[in-house]
């Protein structure tokens, strides 16, 4: 059915992202932009372990957060360029899901949710007490000259555009493979059932921890750029449950399981939440949120597939002719 | 003789003091159609799991082509070619019957077309080609049952088991799941069948094996456990096997 385009929606999608801080000069704006490729893109991630493989992740803000750290605080004590740091991060994060989620995924359903939350939260207590990067205080990245290779653009927000909008296209190509894939067909089947799943041959645990590895390594990225983006970090900024439940609620939003659902949920969330503390300062904190949460009810209520359920809807209706004659 | 296919040795289970399957040995030997019977509860389903590694026994071995799987997970025996189908259907509901049926094969190649290649042949096979671009999900119970077997067959399996796979169909549906069964015997595909309708099942197989209670009460060729007292009695109760003594 897309193949009668002439282009791939994703590349629609890529280039209205890419030339949008471009018409449009206000420094707000493309901070918008930044923040909405970076939770987008987390929300990508955050979809190949729970949209597809159905293991509910409420902890991704830790390894947002280890990315963010790993980088700051080689940066900051050892001088190691951010993009090094950046590696190291992906690494690290890897490993701690490798290590965390292996005897959660024993845990099934609302139990391994409950988990992957309380995990977070120990990784946030134990930077917060940890005095080698700072403890609570969190770490002022020092300012340094402008250019790639620190990672650091004083004048302009467009490099930060630019790199966020690199490691974005890289989380939706990833997850876009993933799904069209061997690999996909597996973590939906694991995600509808575990035992159908086992039967026909896929090794489950394997397949969960392959899911959770590349989420965390993606997660990670985001949280370096966001950290040299911000200049500053503390363990509330980037541990917090408000970046996991963030992530959660934008993808929700928008269509879990599906590559468009993030991109749609943060292109309401971001500018919402942006939009909101620029009109309102300090005293509209939270108004977002109230809104998001409302919009979530609705969905949940009214469109459990999410905003993108709707459009499938009427796609659906189009082709009705077609899926009636196949029932039959 | 040549070594069976399937060799399960004195497989015993307990659910804490109930036990559901009690010293079981019995073989599958390759090209065979084999059904298990008994009445409800004598412990079918149970040996079932205990045979794809979703139980670990309490005793008792189980090999598949000579490789030993007791208490190996259900994706180990389904790469070696030992498939089996639920008794409670398990369809991926969001997939297509399409879908379903791929992500069976996808675990003799990689590649979506040749994936896409198996899935097209098996389901005109189980004559659900038709049905291929229907979420799983809306399928009758009939075609949940048929789509169980084509996502198993879709794995290339040696051996393949049935857990009640003709359960609540009619009369003309459980005709065309005989007749698949032979198609599959004769494109040498060993049968394991654990079934309760005895008409569908006695034609067609070559050897039957009962379990009462979770024991092994017979297992011979269909004509002989028909006849067999202990089986009349497990099915129809002491009263009717003293009538049947008399006349």
């Amino acid at each position: 059915m897309m193949k009668k385009m002439k282009f791939h929606p994703l590349l629609v999608i890529f280039f209205v992202i890419l030339i949008l801080p471009f018409i449009n000069d206000n420094i707000n704006f493309h901070h918008i932009m930044i923040m909405f490729l970076i939770y987008a893109g987390l929300g990508e991630a955050w979809n190949i372990i729970t949209g597809f493989a159905g293991q509910t992740s409420f902890g991704h803000a830790a390894f947002f957060g280890i990315g963010a750290y790993t980088s700051t605080v080689l940066f900051y004590r050892m001088h190691i360029s951010p993009w090094a740091g950046m590696i190291l991060g992906i690494l690290l994060a890897t490993l701690v899901a490798a290590v965390v989620s292996y005897p959660c995924f024993k845990l099934k359903g609302h139990y391994f949710a409950i988990a992957t939350l309380a995990i977070a939260e120990i990784i946030k207590q134990i930077f917060i007490s940890w005095e080698y990067v700072e403890g609570a205080t969190g770490i002022s990245i020092p300012v340094m000259d402008e250019g790639i290779l620190n990672m650091q653009f004083h004048t302009s927000k467009i490099p930060y555009f630019l790199i966020a909008f690199a490691i974005f296209s890289i989380a939706v190509l990833t997850a876009h493979y993933i799904e069209q894939n061997k690999m996909g067909f597996y973590l939906k089947a694991i995600r509808e059932g575990g035992d159908a799943a086992e039967a026909i041959g896929i090794d489950t645990v394997k397949y969960k921890l392959f899911a959770m590895m590349i989420s965390a390594a993606l997660s990670a990225a985001f949280g370096t750029l966001y950290a040299q983006y911000i200049l500053y970090i503390d363990p509330f900024m980037v541990f917090t449950m408000d970046v996991s439940m963030k992530i959660v609620l934008l993808t929700v939003l928008g269509g879990l399981g599906s590559i468009y659902g993030p991109i749609i949920g943060a292109a309401i969330l971001i500018p919402l939440s942006e939009y909101t503390r620029i009109f309102l300062g300090g005293t509209g904190k939270g108004v977002d949120l109230i809104i998001f949460g409302a919009l979530i009810v609705a969905v949940a209520c009214f469109e459990p597939e999410g905003i993108l359920g709707i459009f499938k809807k009427g796609q659906r209706k189009k082709r009705g002719v077609d899926y009636a004659r196949a029932t039959t | 003789m040549p070594e069976p296919l399937l060799d399960v040795r004195g497989i015993t289970m307990k659910f804490g003091s109930l036990v559901a399957n009690e010293d079981v040995t019995f073989a599958v030997n390759e090209g065979e159609i084999v059904s298990l019977i008994g009445p409800n509860g004598a412990g079918k389903t149970t040996l079932f799991n205990c045979i794809t590694g979703f139980y670990k026994p309490h005793s008792g071995r189980v090999f598949f082509n000579g490789i030993d799987i007791t208490a190996k997970p259900p994706h180990y025996s389904a790469r070696l070619g030992l498939t089996r189908t639920f008794q409670i259907v398990k369809p991926l509901k969001e997939m297509t019957v399409k879908e379903n049926v791929m992500t069976g094969a996808f675990l003799r190649t990689s590649g979506k077309k040749q994936a896409e290649l198996t899935a097209m042949e098996i389901l005109e096979l189980t004559h659900l080609a038709e049905k291929s671009d229907v979420p799983a999900a809306s399928l009758t119970i009939a075609d949940k049952k048929r789509l169980e077997i084509a996502r198993a067959l879709a794995t290339r399996p040696k051996m393949l088991m049935l857990d009640e796979a003709m359960a609540g169909l009619n009369q003309t549906e459980i005709k065309d799941a005989m007749e698949l069964c032979l198609g599959l015997k004769r494109k040498g595909i060993t049968l394991l069948v654990v079934e309760h309708i005895m008409e569908a099942i006695m034609p067609i197989s070559d050897r039957v094996v009962v379990l009462n209670a979770g024991k092994k009460i017979a297992d011979d060729v269909p004509e002989n456990v028909t006849s067999n007292e202990e089986v009349i009695k497990a099915y129809l109760g002491e009263r009717y096997n003293a009538k049947s003594k008399k006349s």
